[in-house]
């Protein structure tokens, strides 16, 4: 095999070790290799290889409706679909000049949350899972997101690949039983997420193990366009729901966390206070919920016939904050029912960029929970 | 130890601080030996567990969850609803629904499939065809024990498709309801719609 460091590794004293994790590595979230150049425990650099789950869905979009597209961006992030369908529709929507009803709007916010729960659940349980606490913190966030996962399957379908919004709306409309599901999760995740800082917060191995590990900072962060809970956690005031303001996120009341140090315990704080602050926006959009469309009546006619939404030659870029980072999507069109171009920025693949830089001087085993901390998934990595 | 760095531009929710070294890993055994010991007493709701012995037990399927499509039949599998349109086929996201139309000796369409083919080895559930059907013929089925030891038992012709409205009527009954309440409202209009067609309309004349 070539080497990627064969000039170091050369140069060397003997004390190198060229190292690769993955790409069949539990800790790597999926196929991912990281090619690893160690001075004894110590990294000296570190080179992420990705492509191996790399599915062409930039192409396939070109040869689909953009309402058949709505499902293949569930699998770009499959921790959290929603965010995905949000972003694509966003962009589709900018495009074509819809407007969405506000029912509509309220029911994609509190979707969009409850995914956000979902993920930030997700991160904290595998981050924990990384660290060697084994399987403890993982199932007790499984169980609410079992719950959560229940209310996806009743509304749209499918527990993960929701393939739920629609180009002016959405597939289905809440029902009072979603909303009173939807009510007794909010009034319960509190509670839950009491007992789960109590299992971790002040946790002092916690502590030690990842304060001061993998810091980023605000000027590395923002120069390597980091986005997400990690930029967040390094102190930089950057939330797309509060500068863009899409969707109605801007009639919400919310407070942003940030991070004072950017290191892993940072990026472990900032997403449960998000999850916190989710909720807080949920309980407001369950609450402003209100009736009417959940479709735009003028485009709902494209679900039975997604061959006659043509969106007008140009281009359109959406962003939205998906749990992960700025999710946006760049579609170009020809007029159509095919996208000419449609381009994903992936949060995830972007905010790998950092990586070397966050682990470069620390030990080995902490490569792995600051991998954990910065929440890839390399279904959006490679797409 | 520093402490923890959230909080400074937070006010709400600043960690604690701890009275002793350790207290945070007490906290957290407190926590876990809680949740053991109410594990077995509490109910589910209350923060009992909630885990089904699955190949014994089954939960109850949501009515909206979709897994495979599968054809309905009205009265016998000879006639189905569809009519062999192809636009599922042509909606499909990933290409697994083939139609082949059925014509008489004079090739004329007959207005039924004469084949029917899901690959279930590439269908992704979606549920497009389902949306995009005109005839209300396709829909996803709750089945979802389908695995098998060779690829090509997952290529599902027409007679394995084929499923009953009694059936769709089992699985998802406030659907099917919805649809058959439509399909009767269609031909009850189709009904009233003939007779007025030979005489000429009295509204008709356009100049």
């Amino acid at each position: 095999m070539v080497s990627l460091f064969r000039e170091k590794t050369q140069r060397a004293d003997g004390q190198v070790l060229e190292i690769n994790f993955g790409p069949q590595h539990p800790s790597t979230h999926g196929v991912f290799r990281l090619h690893t150049l160690v001075d004894g425990e110590t990294i000296r650099e570190v080179k992420p290889v990705m492509g191996y789950l790399h599915r062409n869905q930039e192409q396939i979009s070109e040869n689909l409706t953009y309402t058949g597209f709505i499902g293949f961006t569930d699998r770009m992030d499959y921790i959290n679909a929603i965010p995905n369908n949000f972003s694509f529709v966003l962009a589709a929507e900018k495009l074509a000049g819809i407007e969405v009803p506000e029912r509509a709007d309220h029911i994609r916010i509190i979707m969009a949350e409850l995914a956000r729960i979902v993920n930030h659940m997700a991160v904290v349980g595998f981050l924990l899972n990384d660290l060697g606490a084994a399987f403890t913190p993982l199932l007790y966030a499984f169980r609410e997101r079992e719950l959560i996962l229940d209310i996806f399957e009743d509304l749209t379908g499918s527990r993960m690949m929701c393939n739920y919004f629609r180009i002016g709306g959405v597939k289905s409309d809440l029902s009072e039983q979603h909303l009173a599901t939807i009510k007794k999760m909010a009034a319960r995740l509190p509670k839950f997420l009491d007992e789960f800082e109590t299992l971790l917060t002040n946790n002092e191995i916690l502590c030690m193990r990842c304060q001061n590990t993998g810091i980023l900072s605000p000027e590395t962060a923002v120069n390597s366009g980091i986005t997400g809970p990690a930029l967040r956690a390094s102190g930089v005031n950057y939330d797309i729901r509060k500068t863009d303001r899409y969707s109605l996120y801007g009639r919400f009341d919310f407070k942003v966390p940030l991070g004072k140090t950017g290191d892993v315990y940072d990026r472990y704080y900032v997403r449960i206070l998000e999850i916190r602050e989710s909720l807080n926006i949920l309980r407001q959009a369950v609450a402003a919920l209100p009736r009417g469309e959940f479709i735009n009546k003028k485009t709902a006619a494209f679900i039975r016939s997604p061959r006659n939404f043509k969106p007008p030659v140009g281009e359109a870029y959406a962003r939205t904050e998906s749990p992960k980072g700025e999710l946006g999507f760049y579609i170009l069109s020809d007029g159509t029912p095919q996208p000419w171009r449609c381009h994903a920025r992936a949060p995830s693949l972007i905010n790998l960029s950092a990586l070397e830089t966050m682990c470069v001087g620390q030990k080995i085993a902490d490569m792995m929970i600051i991998l954990g901390s910065i929440d890839i998934v390399l279904g959006e990595t490679d797409r | 130890m520093s402490g923890a760095g959230c909080g400074k531009e937070y006010g709400k929710f600043v960690k604690k601080s701890v009275p002793f070294f350790g207290w945070g890993v007490l906290c957290g055994l407190w926590v876990t030996l809680k949740n053991f010991i109410t594990s077995y007493f509490r109910k589910p709701d209350e923060g009992g567990i909630f885990t089904v012995q699955y190949p014994e037990e089954c939960l109850p399927d949501f009515e909206a969850s979709r897994n495979f499509p599968f054809l309905v039949y009205d009265e016998t599998p000879e006639k189905p609803r569809c009519v062999a349109c192809g636009i599922c086929e042509r909606e499909c996201p990933v290409k697994c629904i083939h139609v082949l139309m059925a014509k008489d000796e004079n090739g004329k369409p007959l207005r039924r499939p004469a084949a029917f083919d899901i690959d279930y080895s590439l269908c992704m559930n979606c549920g497009n065809c389902e949306e995009v059907c005109p005839f209300n013929s396709i829909f996803m089925d709750h089945e979802h024990k389908i695995a098998a030891y060779d690829r090509k038992d997952l290529m599902r012709p027409m007679q394995k498709l084929l499923k009953s409205n009694s059936y769709f009527h089992s699985i998802r009954p406030r659907d099917a309801e919805a649809i058959d309440r439509a399909i009767k409202e269609a031909a009850e209009k189709k009904k009233a719609a003939v007779p007025a067609k030979p005489a000429p309309s009295p509204e008709a004349p356009k100049s």
